[in-house]
């Protein structure tokens, strides 16, 4: 499925968050959304969900959701959005209760939802009982089983230590080289965005704006290969560039409140 | 470096620890038993006057009387039976105006000024009027008493429910969860530890409502032995009465503690 975002803006009170944002997901790819904090990129994954209602501007789809699909834009969450009082498996149904499936139907994308996450033996465990790594797999299990037709992640490793974020990413690279969802990828960290990542767009801080989209021609499972290293380090410090200033205004931000 | 190794290695010295308090086991038993017979000696040697203040003893025979002549358990009953339909009422309608008004702005811009304007009332003064609607019978003590549960309630219903982290429920409307589905799978059991915690305070609110309202106008029931007792100058049979609210506000408190582990097992 393709998504086409058409013109959004967005204002908080006198804060102009996003502006005229122009953007084209195309089918299978994974998109980041590459800016510092309070460049409004979850904003604009919010809008692009249908969570949030822009100030101006629409978001449309083009094509055709695949096949068992019940939720065609689901949600990962920085801070995973787990409901404690259920346990893994729970957590992972709750996304499939309210659809007229069998109990086996359900009982079976469960079972492959936790299995492609690692998360077999931990079914019954609730999420206190969890990791951080082990909580955002519960997360990306409950997205995957209901097969999204866009997968919108926002900064789904950004609660995570460095160790686990690495272990995750690889995990999440092997999930996409299987099922090639389409995917929005909010993240403020470069790394992250160049190992995910099949185009990176980047955005500039108040207004949000989409200053360019950079296209990052590795297949996703050679990003680490050392041949296609001087690639990379290229691509960085080209973005690194871009974003530089903007970083430095954002960390010496003073907040109000 | 010769004279370095040479010189005493002295030792780091600790000064971590403390400000851990723990439990040990056995002193509140030890404490009781001192209290009580420092009580006793007290009595025994003629220093505390059993018309001030009966000896642990005779609180004991006044209680042994009180069983042997069925008082107890007429009060009792009498007593229990006001503060559970009292509470329970007074619970029910409280957790559903307020879990109302923590979903429904309607029902919250209504509410909040009701509960605000009614809530500082002390609720014993409502009984009089509430004898002239029911009588001075039995409805009229209920009602009291779930009047003063009815309000508290409400509020640490709402507020349970504004607790709720708000992240869940986009999490469930990225779901496409229904609405409905929302309220009992989410807002319902994510409120569930601030009503629970509510219980406990709307439950020691029945307790002296129910004494309140047994004092003012009651044949039986734990307040009016007391009351009785006192007019009577029998201080041992008003102690024991006064022991057997206080067992029956630890009582609570236990049932309440094992509903709390039974339905929180996963906080």
């Amino acid at each position: 499925m393709e998504l086409l975002v058409e013109g959004v803006s967005h204002r908080y009170g006198n804060l102009q968050a996003l502006e005229g944002i122009e953007l084209a997901v195309r089918e299978g790819e994974t998109l980041a959304l590459l800016g510092p904090s309070g460049c409004g990129k979850s904003t604009l994954l919010g809008i692009m969900g249908g969570l949030l209602a822009p100030s101006a501007g629409r978001v449309r789809v083009r094509g055709a959701a695949p096949p068992g699909s019940l939720n065609h834009f689901t949600y990962v969450f920085q801070d995973f959005a787990l409901l404690p009082w259920r346990t893994v498996a729970g957590n992972v149904a709750l996304a499939l209760e309210h659809h007229p499936l069998g109990a086996a139907e359900r009982a079976r994308r469960i079972e492959e939802a936790l299995r492609l996450t690692g998360l077999e033996e931990f079914a019954r465990a609730y999420p206190k009982q969890l990791s951080g790594g082990m909580r955002q797999r519960v997360g990306i299990a409950r997205a995957t089983a209901v097969r999204p037709a866009v997968l919108f992640l926002d900064e789904p490793l950004s609660s995570l230590d460095a160790q686990t974020r690495e272990l995750l990413m690889e995990d999440l690279v092997k999930i996409w080289g299987r099922e090639r969802t389409t995917s929005v990828y909010v993240t403020h960290n470069l790394f992250e965005a160049l190992r995910m990542a099949d185009r990176i767009a980047v955005l500039s801080r108040r207004p949000g704006r989409v200053k360019e989209i950079v296209a990052v021609d590795i297949p996703l499972a050679e990003r680490g290969a050392p041949e296609h290293a001087a690639t990379i380090t290229a691509l960085h410090n080209r973005i690194w560039e871009l974003i530089r200033d903007e970083v430095q205004v954002a960390d010496r931000e003073v907040h109000d409140g | 470096m010769a004279e370095r190794s040479m010189a005493a290695a002295e030792l780091v010295r600790f000064r971590g620890g403390g400000f851990e308090p723990g439990l040990r086991r056995g002193a509140a038993w030890l404490v009781l038993a001192l209290i009580l017979a420092a009580w006793q000696a007290a009595s025994s040697s003629g220093l505390l006057p059993a018309l001030v203040m009966p000896s642990p003893l005779q609180v004991l025979h006044a209680f042994a009387d009180m069983w042997r002549s069925g008082r107890l358990t007429i009060d009792l009953e009498a007593s229990l039976s006001r503060v559970a339909w009292g509470w329970t009422i007074g619970t029910a309608a409280g957790l559903a105006a307020g879990i109302a008004m923590g979903i429904w702005s309607s029902a919250r811009s209504v509410g909040i000024p009701v509960v605000s304007a009614l809530f500082p009332i002390p609720k014993i003064a409502l009984l009089p009027l509430l004898i002239l609607w029911f009588g001075i019978g039995e409805p009229s003590k209920v009602a009291t008493i779930a009047l003063g549960v009815f309000f508290p309630t409400v509020i640490t219903g709402y507020s349970s429910v504004d607790a709720v982290p708000r992240n869940l429920i986009r999490m469930a409307q990225s779901f496409n969860v229904p609405r409905h589905a929302i309220i009992r799978k989410i807002l319902l059991p994510g409120a569930m530890p601030g009503i629970l915690a509510g219980f406990r305070i709307s439950s020691s609110i029945a307790l002296i409502l129910l004494v309140a309202a047994e004092m003012i106008g009651a044949e039986h029931g734990v307040g009016a032995f007391i009351l009785q007792a006192g007019n009577l100058m029998q201080t041992d049979q008003l102690v024991a009465g006064v022991v057997v609210l206080s067992v029956l506000g630890l009582a609570i408190s236990y049932l309440l503690g094992r509903l709390e582990r039974a339905l929180l097992r996963w906080g």
